[in-house]
């Protein structure tokens, strides 16, 4: 990548630095994922790339372009909300599925299903 | 709320959303971005969602400077897991017993809890309003259910009950 000539030293140094913690962090989430031993362990490691990853990669780009184009580009914003709401929606998915199926094949080491008995009201 | 905003929340959310994608304060853009904070929030009543009610505004940008701060200090915490050599962690289930129950307000503790890393929102059972969660370091069960119930759960029954 070619750096523009009138991009200021410190705006590029700070743009490089952001960049790569952000690629850095959702790699350590990558080797996580291979590492850890479980299923719901393994669930914990990619949510580094998806909050402070992604956080560090758009601060980058709102620094850039909001320098380079000499006004405040802040539509980066919209991509952190909507990472925000939905990767935790996929993760409890997953995270339901798995249990579902443990309690199914009834192994151990998960927490018991929840009994419904006739004293407790099961709600919607 | 009134009969054309039904969910003012969304509709300003939207013309916000609207704004940042076109980069433009322009009347033109304003106008076009209430129309369709309007139609969203008029499309959206058809699914008949209970309204919410928000009662401590200034309490929201507190919860949001904890959770950024919470959020850099798992990240950290689990990176150190993640790369120290041998090292098991003690990851496992536990429950808490919590005492909210507005909906939004559990909408957004299961999206916290999720996006924090080291810690995943498994299941709540509204009967009992006991909440399993999976934590990846699960050495101090009493400091997670103090992080939880004092940190996040406290200030969330403060802006929605």
């Amino acid at each position: 990548m070619t750096v523009p000539a009138d991009l200021p030293d410190w705006v590029a140094i700070l743009t490089s630095v952001l960049v790569l913690l952000g690629a850095g962090l959702t790699l350590i989430g990558t080797v996580g994922l291979l590492r850890l031993k479980n299923f719901y362990a393994r669930v914990h490691a990619p949510t580094l790339g998806t909050t402070l990853g992604v956080g560090c990669v758009l601060l980058a780009s709102i620094l850039y372009f909001t320098v380079l184009q000499s006004r405040p580009v802040l539509h980066e914003v919209l991509i952190a909300i909507f990472v925000t709401i939905t990767t935790p929606v996929t993760l409890m998915l997953l995270v339901s599925a798995a249990l579902h199926r443990d309690w199914d094949e009834g192994n151990g080491h998960v927490p018991m299903q929840p009994r419904l008995g006739p004293d407790t009201k099961e709600q919607e | 709320m009134t009969r054309w905003m039904p969910y003012p929340i969304l509709s300003a959310f939207l013309l916000g959303m609207w704004l940042l994608l076109n980069q433009s304060l322009s009347p033109g853009h304003i106008v076009l971005g209430s129309i369709i904070g309007v139609a969203g929030g008029l499309a959206i009543s058809t699914l008949q969602i209970p309204s919410g009610r928000i009662h401590r505004p200034l309490s929201i940008v507190k919860l949001a400077f904890i959770v950024l701060v919470d959020i850099i200090r798992s990240n950290i915490a689990v990176t150190r897991i993640v790369l120290t050599p041998g090292r098991k962690a003690q990851s496992g289930f536990m429950t808490i017993p919590l005492d909210l129950r507005d909906h939004y307000g559990l909408a957004i503790l299961a999206c916290i809890i999720t996006s924090t890393p080291g810690t995943v929102w498994v299941n709540f059972d509204s009967a009992k309003g006991v909440l399993l969660i999976h934590v990846l370091d699960l050495i101090d069960e009493a400091a997670w259910t103090d992080l939880i119930k004092n940190r996040y759960e406290r200030l969330l029954r403060e802006i929605f009950e």
